[in-house]
């Protein structure tokens, strides 16, 4: 059978964000782009289930081809084995990421698994795991820091609000989008690397999966920066006279207290 | 026909702030509003949706306690299909951001998480979304299918509940299939608000010195009534829990007041934080970044301070 890593490129977490002029989104140019970090973990999910199931582990993503290909190739050297990229524009949204991962993943066939990352650190979206599960009329489980596999089911925790956790039991096939602290995921190895060049790529466009609207349901516009804040007011003195000081402009100026 | 539905979220009983929020601005807008809830206290807390405006409110309680997605995204559906609203709005709490991208999916709509912001303008919904968790923001615009935001708590201004009670429907929940199934919740150490939803949060970085150093944030934020958040580097060095972690890898926050103890400010960090209101820095190096975006510096050593604050906070807070 097949497990599925869904995964997305976004610029690395160190980027200074620069809005274009015409503010219809960010300067792209001095962007490095990295494996988004949470997909990281499903890659890693992924691989340590293959150990119990030697499922074949496909790696997928939709967006621009000759950018996406990099985070694959990295999955590929991780230890994926298959890897198959959907050229698709940028400004594809949530339902239509989802759309274009689920019809692939149907295509692919034989799936037990789906695992993609809780969300990407660039659209902040933590929706497109649902959606490929709803897609797949699959259940799901998102935010997932711990997973048991046995054969035709998981039990898995998932982080919710205040510390709390949930614990699911899901039949699979299903859909797991991954947390921090579900694993650590490995580095690809040189030896790794190397073995990433021979392994399959698969390029598939909207069209191959039957679907030729790729017209967004949502849309970003005018993307400014954080408004500048106030220089900083220093407070100075003694620890007493600074608590007191700072005590006093939260009540006072700041109105926070 | 409604134009908005809110999806209604309790606690002990009552609307939660953040639900609130959501029923006063449909009403401020003029814009005729149905709710729902779903759970033990369902009812309960549909009929006070009227207090701020709604008229109609649907209510469902499914025979398992908790969250079982399946269950809740039929219901969902099935509300917000009866109240014919073109917008729909939840606060962007753990169970509605898993929730609601599955509803949007099955309405062939598309939904746009973690919002700040809210207008109408000409008659379309315009939602502000932090994107690289808050180091910018975007307009949202839906070009077609519901308009679904999940909008972050403490955005919104509220409104005094006025004493109506909403015309309250039961809707009978559906049986789960069992392909998914909530065995049990573990309830997590603190019954402090979570980071996302917290209004004072006091977070500590490497300059705390090690994990028991904590204990005096621990103190201060119950002189505060604040939550405790970390940085990463304390994070990944195991002091505290990842739960707790605040930045791009970690929860995106948006509180009146944030005072952040011994962090120097990685961009990670002020990604996550930068939605606060007032910020205050407090750090022995007068050269960390992370002074660049506070309303308030001090430089100095949390451990002396620590003992002078929470007797200054003391004598105001009471």
């Amino acid at each position: 059978m097949k497990t599925f890593v869904c995964i997305k490129q976004v610029p690395d977490t160190e980027t200074k964000i620069q809005i274009k002029g015409d503010k219809s989104g960010i300067e792209e140019g001095s962007i490095k782009w990295v494996m988004n970090p949470y997909d990281e973990f499903a890659v890693e999910e992924a691989l340590k289930l293959k150990t119990t199931t030697s499922d074949t582990v496909v790696v997928l993503s939709a967006g621009p081809k000759s950018r996406v290909v990099d985070s694959l190739r990295t999955a590929l050297a991780m230890g994926a084995d298959e890897a198959v990229v959907i050229d698709a524009p940028e400004t594809i949204d949530c339902y239509l990421a989802a759309k274009l991962l689920a019809e692939t993943i149907k295509k692919e066939g034989d799936v037990r698994m789906v695992f993609t990352g809780k969300l990407a650190i660039d659209g902040n979206g933590s929706s497109v795991g649902q959606m490929v599960a709803e897609f797949l009329e699959v259940p799901h489980a998102g935010v997932v820091s711990k997973l048991d596999f046995t054969e035709g089911q998981v039990v898995v925790e998932r982080d919710v609000e205040g510390g709390a956790k949930e614990v699911f039991q899901l039949k699979t096939p299903c859909v797991i989008s991954a947390n921090k602290g579900l694993n650590t995921p490995r580095y690809a190895s040189l030896p790794g690397i190397m073995k990433a060049k021979k392994k399959p790529l698969k390029e598939l466009t909207a069209a191959d999966l039957g679907l030729n609207d790729l017209m967004p349901k949502m849309k970003f516009k005018n993307f400014e920066l954080p408004p500048e804040k106030p220089p900083v007011k220093m407070i100075e003195g003694s620890p007493q006279e600074q608590a007191h000081k700072l005590v006093d402009l939260l009540m006072n100026e700041a109105k926070v207290l | 026909m409604s134009q908005v539905f809110v999806f209604l979220e309790g606690k002990d009983g009552t609307l939660k702030k953040g639900s609130v929020e959501l029923l006063t601005w449909a009403k401020t807008n003029g814009l005729e509003t149905s709710a729902g809830a779903i759970g033990a206290d369902a009812a309960g807390l549909a009929k006070q949706a009227g207090a701020f405006g709604a008229k109609v409110a649907f209510a469902s309680t499914p025979s398992a306690e908790g969250y079982n997605p399946e269950v809740y995204v039929s219901l969902l559906k099935e509300m917000i299909s009866a109240s014919g609203a073109q917008i729909v709005l939840a606060n962007a709490s753990a169970l509605a951001k898993d929730a609601f991208p599955r509803v949007a999916a099955r309405m062939d709509s598309s939904v746009a998480s973690d919002c700040t912001g809210l207008k109408m303008d000409g008659g379309k919904l315009i939602a502000l979304k932090p994107l690289y968790s808050g180091k910018c923001t975007a307009e949202v615009e839906f070009e077609s299918g519901l308009n679904i935001v999940l909008m972050r708590s403490n955005q919104l201004p509220v409104m005094d509940a006025d004493g109506s009670e909403a015309d309250v429907k039961t809707i009978d929940a559906p049986q789960a299939s069992g392909n998914v199934t909530l065995e049990k919740t573990v309830q997590g150490a603190s019954n402090k608000p979570d980071l996302t939803e917290a209004n004072v949060i006091i977070s500590g970085g490497r300059g705390m010195g090690e994990a028991k150093n904590f204990e005096i944030l621990e103190d201060l934020a119950g002189t505060l009534g604040a939550t405790v958040g970390a940085s990463r580097a304390v994070v990944d060095a195991g002091w505290v829990p990842h739960g707790m972690q605040v930045g791009q890898t970690g929860k995106t926050v948006s509180p009146s007041l944030y005072i952040a103890c011994g962090i120097s400010g990685a961009i990670q960090h002020m990604a996550g934080m930068s939605g606060s209101k007032v910020i205050v820095a407090i750090n022995k190096d007068a050269d960390a970044p992370i002074f660049q975006k506070a309303s308030y510096g001090i430089v100095g050593d949390i451990f002396e301070l620590a003992g002078p604050l929470k007797e200054e906070l003391s004598k105001a807070l009471n």
